[in-house]
């Protein structure tokens, strides 16, 4: 990658801006591990593992896996933040496989939040 | 062969009388229909003690509990489940207590407030990918630095903010910047940025959490302060047990090279600066300034007297700028929104003098007796009590607080009496503890504060390195006394003589590892006196801690006799037959606690 | 144990030989052995031009450096504040009880080692532990004894 100018980190900026908002038809969710030191300790990388393996399994590609660091919460680790297009992000806490595996199948197939295990919608924003 | 689905129907009495035999049937009918039966089999079970909801369905291996489930929902669940696999909304069990909806993250106390400009970006973007900060109006600021602002005004944007320094002592970073600016200028030598994340307060591990979280806010905070100072050369010092931190910071110094934000000529604008990656290997007094440029040096992390200063004469004799991870995160967003946006949260007026109050936000890690521990940011002057309990939510089991312990090994233990006070540098500070960086440890009742302070002394005699007498035998005598207190042997006078040590130790010691050192035990005795007392007059550890003067037993009306205890006691001690009380035999018994834990009754005394 | 100099001079080469990467060198050297065994020192001393008491110096200076040979799995007790309030010193008596040994010895089988870290920074999982490179949070002493069970070689 050649050296950027001012002018590059612009066209950078909506390149990637574009990329990281979820728009219906781009895919039909995202999915993203809270991976952290502490999140990682608490199994966070057994809970990516079953999301990417379930997706696999269920042939869905347009399920979007991605990870992210820590959300503060450390008492509820692992956790995971779900977006399906067009909703509000959900924040679920608590994590396993297992729990991963409903995610996939009640939340992102069947576009009902998993209550047992959700914490709360929306996310945090900076003010 | 094997099936690649099982549908289980409740055969209950409950949910037969619903219809599930029906339910099988046209199920098992419509799955032949699509030519589904050699891949899912329909299963009939027991009660699944649910009956209130029935007909109950579950569909393996996806874990779906369907229920109220007709025969007329079958053609659905069939095209959309099994086929699709796509559960069946309408038909997913929702527990009553959580029909509303759920609730919004701006209305739970934990996230409601909170404040968040170093955490920005946490859980949002993936660390790993330089365009994903790009996105979020990373390097924007180092543009706005580079081609909109002089090296001068930078400085004093960051004065006029009142940022002060997150790292321990909150040292204005404005005044400190322009200091090593102008030694740079006078003494004709490039300074250097060098940037502290050898988090060492036991308790916390913001520092940790803000590279893994966004590693690129450190980096463009250090750039810009570098361009501010004059400086081309930049050190990262980390410890080397945060693998992943350090891994995720390499990274990004590696993309922002690869971008051409680090390195010769950045964003084209004739600026050259870099940064390396150096590691700590474990010493808490490298916390201090010039233990930790020794330490940069390939030397003995040693302090020295520090009438000359590193900002003028550090790393290599070069003028050095020393701020942590969270000082540097800041600066981005103070350079985009301006000085006054900054200056406008938290406490005083620090436009004319950054020492005139604590401005922006702080990162805590909330731990200890607290039942959501995390890692939270909060606007400077908010209460002790509002992060206690409300973001924090309490102490668990319904104990009672007893104290919380900010600043590290430098800090003190603040008491029931202090939880309305504003968290902020001066006020902390006043109290008797400090800011620190940003530990903070709640207490509850079944803590012992000998105890606490006896922790933090043996702490900091094991990491004290040894070079200036009061600080080493200061400490190894604090250690001493305080041990005798612990084990029942203390004298009264014992309190004066730790109150003197202390102030001594104030007085002469090398270097803030030292002068702060007495800070736990001067603490706990000005708040929690009556807890020497009762352990030197009375024998007694109102906590429950300190095992010389405790003896433990089992109160039979709370002993129901589960036999946990008695399989956790490694000696023996505890003996009684299954659902009978248990007895324990203080003889035998050493002790070690592994029976409280077990003990789901809280029937193990300690007296 | 036998050093092979090549390996030590191969991490000396990585650094360039330079007196500011002496602990980024110790720590390499310790990763690959181990331990910092004294032909190691030796060897950094001379091809660094520090002196070996220098050189002994950091390595006896910082907590991360060994001058013995630790177990395969060693068991770092966190002593955080956190880990403390949550009973740290009792979990580093079980687990001494447990091994039989005591905070800084090593099993005869070379398997286990026992030390404290000051803080391992997952003060959300206290009181934790690491043994070998996993983080086990949240312990009581009744786990211990299972958790180790994990790292010992399967019973023929």
């Amino acid at each position: 990658m050649p050296r950027i100018t001012i002018e590059d980190l612009k066209k950078i900026k909506e390149e990637a801006r574009q990329k990281m908002t979820l728009r219906s038809g781009d895919a039909r969710a995202r999915v993203v591990v809270h991976m952290s030191t502490c999140g990682i300790a608490a199994g966070a990388r057994e809970v990516l593992d079953a999301f990417l393996r379930d997706a696999e399994a269920r042939h869905l590609t347009d399920l979007l896996v991605t990870t992210s660091s820590c959300a503060g919460l450390c008492s509820r680790e692992p956790m995971a933040t779900v977006e399906i297009a067009g909703q509000a992000p959900v924040k679920y806490v608590d994590l396993d496989p297992a729990k991963a595996g409903r995610i996939v199948a009640e939340h992102i197939l069947g576009g009902a939040v998993v209550r047992e295990f959700a914490l709360a919608a929306g996310s945090e924003t900076a003010s | 062969m094997a099936y690649r689905a099982h549908c289980l129907i409740c055969t209950g009495t409950g949910c037969v009388a619903g219809g599930s035999f029906n339910l099988r049937k046209t199920l098992e009918a419509e799955i032949a229909k699509r030519g589904l039966d050699r891949e899912i089999q329909v299963i009939t079970t027991g009660c699944q003690g649910f009956c209130a909801e029935g007909p109950i369905m579950i569909v393996q291996p996806d874990g779906v509990f369907y229920c109220r489930v007709e025969e007329r929902d079958v053609p659905a669940i069939v095209e959309e489940h099994l086929l699709k696999g796509r559960p069946v909304k309408k038909l997913l069990y929702t527990p009553p207590t959580e029909k509303a909806p759920i609730p919004a993250l701006k209305d739970i106390p934990f996230f409601a407030k909170q404040k968040l400009i170093v955490l920005r970006n946490r859980g949002l973007i993936d660390p790993d990918r330089i365009e994903d900060y790009i996105a979020v109006d990373g390097y924007t600021a180092l543009g706005k630095a580079l081609t909109q602002m002089t090296p001068e005004g930078i400085v004093l944007e960051i004065k006029r903010s009142g940022l002060r320094g997150r790292g321990g002592g909150g040292f204005p970073a404005g005044i400190k910047w322009e200091t090593c600016r102008h030694a740079g200028q006078v003494r004709g030598v490039a300074p250097v940025v060098i940037c502290n994340a050898d988090e060492g307060d036991p308790g916390a591990f913001m520092d940790r959490s803000i590279i893994e979280s966004d590693p690129h806010s450190v980096v463009e905070g250090m750039i810009i302060a570098a361009r501010g100072i004059g400086a081309s050369e930049g050190f990262v010092y980390i410890r080397h047990e945060y693998p992943l931190a350090r891994q995720r910071l390499q990274l990004a110094l590696d993309h922002a090279r690869e971008f051409g934000l680090l390195g010769k000529n950045i964003l084209g604008a004739g600026m050259d600066f870099d940064i390396e990656i150096r590691e700590g290997a474990g010493a808490f007094v490298c916390g201090e300034s010039t233990a930790l440029m020794a330490s940069l040096e390939g030397k003995l992390g040693e302090p020295r007297a520090k009438y000359i200063h590193t900002v003028e004469h550090g790393y290599q004799d070069r003028p050095s700028n020393l701020n942590n991870v969270e000082t540097y995160a800041n600066v981005p967003l103070i350079i985009l929104r301006g000085a006054d946006w900054f200056a406008s949260m938290g406490t005083g007026d620090v436009k004319e003098n950054p020492w005139n109050g604590s401005s922006g936000t702080k990162v805590f890690s909330l731990v200890g007796k607290i039942n959501n521990t995390g890692l939270i940011e909060v606007p400077m002057g908010i209460s002790l009590r509002e992060i206690i309990f409300d973001i924090g939510g309490g102490i668990p089991k319904g104990r009672k607080f007893k104290a919380v312990q900010t600043g590290g090994p430098s800090g003190g233990c603040l008491p029931e009496e202090k939880l309305d006070m504003a968290v902020d540098f001066d006020s902390l500070t006043e109290a008797g503890s400090m800011m620190g960086s940003g530990g903070m440890i709640v207490m509850d009742e079944q803590t012992c504060m000998v105890d606490v302070a006896r922790y933090f002394i043996a702490f900091l005699t094991e990491e004290s390195c040894g070079k200036c007498t009061p600080c080493r035998e200061g400490l190894k005598t604090m250690l001493d006394v305080l041990t005798r207190i612990g084990d029942g042997k203390g004298r009264m006078e014992d309190l004066g003589l730790l109150e003197e040590m202390g102030a001594v130790m104030q007085d002469c010691c090398l270097c803030a590892l030292g002068t702060s050192a007495p800070n736990p035990v001067l603490s706990t005795l000005q708040y929690f006196r009556h807890e020497y007392e009762a352990h030197i007059r009375d024998k007694k550890c109102p906590g429950g801690v300190c095992k010389e003067l405790i003896t433990y037993g089992i109160d039979p009306a709370k002993c129901d006799g589960c036999h946990a205890c008695v399989r956790a006691c490694s000696t023996a001690a505890i003996m009684g037959e299954v659902k009978k009380v248990h007895t324990l035999d203080v003889h035998k018994c050493i002790k070690c606690g592994a029976c409280i834990e077990v003990c789901r009754r809280d029937a193990i005394t300690r007296t | 144990m036998h050093i092979d100099p090549a390996k030590v001079d191969a991490i000396i080469q990585r650094h360039g030989r330079k007196r500011e990467h002496l602990i980024a060198m110790l720590l390499e050297c310790q990763e690959e052995f181990t331990h910092l065994p004294e032909p190691v020192l030796q060897r950094v001393s001379e091809q660094v031009e520090v002196p070996l008491p220098s050189v002994l110096g950091i390595a006896t200076f910082f907590r991360a450096f060994s001058l013995k040979p630790v177990g395969r799995y060693p068991a770092h007790i966190c002593m955080g504040t956190a880990c403390h309030v949550k009973g740290a010193p009792r979990l580093l008596e079980a687990f001494e009880r447990e091994l039989k040994i005591l905070r800084g010895q090593t099993t005869d089988d070379l398997l286990f080692s026992i030390n404290t870290v000051n803080c391992l920074g997952c003060c959300g999982l206290a009181p934790a532990v690491t043994v070998g490179k996993d983080v086990h949070g949240k312990l009581k002493q009744a786990d211990v004894p299972r958790i180790l069970k994990k790292y010992r070689p399967k019973e023929a």
